[in-house]
């Protein structure tokens, strides 16, 4: 009988996180920028990609302003973190990794958070990652090649 | 069921830092499974959303280039304690998950 009730309140309880959680997330939904599904598209290129995502085209301009953190070499081509962090007014930053088959990996559009960002991505092959900074409504950059050893995509 | 999605805000100097781990597969829908050969399908977070005190702060925009398990960091500015960092994130699944924490 004990155990019945257990099972009974666990039940309910269950129910009113998936509730609460469905009810927080709505506002956030409609607030959003539709996701961007063909700048994460294979087999575009960088300059396009970049373009459909963050809506600037044309050359990117190399920055001094931009400070990317990462490895010199991946180890591990799953998991390659990286940091990307910038004294610039930045409205967004998108992390490339240019021979990837979806070369943009991530990118972020800043309303009011601070000049950083930082993730772990994915790399098939030893590739220069740009990291790009959209200030001013033009791209600028940072560069640095990653060695990868073992590629993480496929497996 | 809910998956798991933790939040840590990291004081450096005058700024905080949010970081962000969800447990995620983001399966890329090119990899093969071992055993039967069938491709996986894609499985991976789109959108992760950032409120501080209740303002959308950033919206980070991810794809299968991400590794799995993602870790995501951005700067909280002019946080002070008590104020409220929320965190919602929304995959291709329709799945969805979240998390707030206060400055302390």
């Amino acid at each position: 009988m004990k155990r019945r009730t257990f099972l009974k309140g666990s039940l309910t309880s269950g129910v009113l996180v998936v509730a609460a959680s469905a009810g927080l997330l709505k506002p956030g939904k409609v607030l959003a920028a539709a996701y961007p599904e063909a700048a994460f598209k294979t087999e575009i290129s960088p300059e396009e990609a970049l373009n459909t995502a963050l809506g600037v085209s044309g050359d990117m301009a190399d920055s001094g302003d931009i400070n990317i953190k990462a490895p010199l070499q991946a180890e591990n081509g799953a998991v390659v973190p990286i940091k990307v962090e910038t004294s610039l007014p930045a409205e967004a930053i998108a992390i490339v990794a240019v021979k990837n088959p979806a070369p943009l990996t991530t990118f972020v559009n800043l309303t009011g958070a601070g000049g950083f960002y930082s993730a772990r991505i994915k790399m098939g092959q030893t590739s220069d990652v740009h990291a790009v900074v959209k200030s001013g409504g033009k791209l600028l950059k940072a560069t640095q090649q990653i060695k990868v050893t073992v590629g993480g995509c496929g497996g | 069921m809910a998956r798991l999605t933790k939040m840590k805000l990291k004081k450096i100097g005058d700024k905080h830092q949010a970081l962000v781990l969800v447990n995620h597969p983001m399966e890329t829908g090119r990899r093969k499974d071992s055993k039967t050969g069938e491709l996986i399908p894609a499985h991976f977070i789109q959108k992760m959303e950032f409120k501080h005190n209740g303002n959308v702060v950033a919206e980070a925009n991810l794809a299968s280039g991400v590794s799995k398990n993602p870790l995501i960091g951005i700067e909280i500015v002019g946080a002070k304690a008590g104020d409220k960092v929320e965190v919602s994130w929304t995959d291709n699944n329709g799945e969805s998950g979240g998390t707030d924490a206060a400055v302390s």
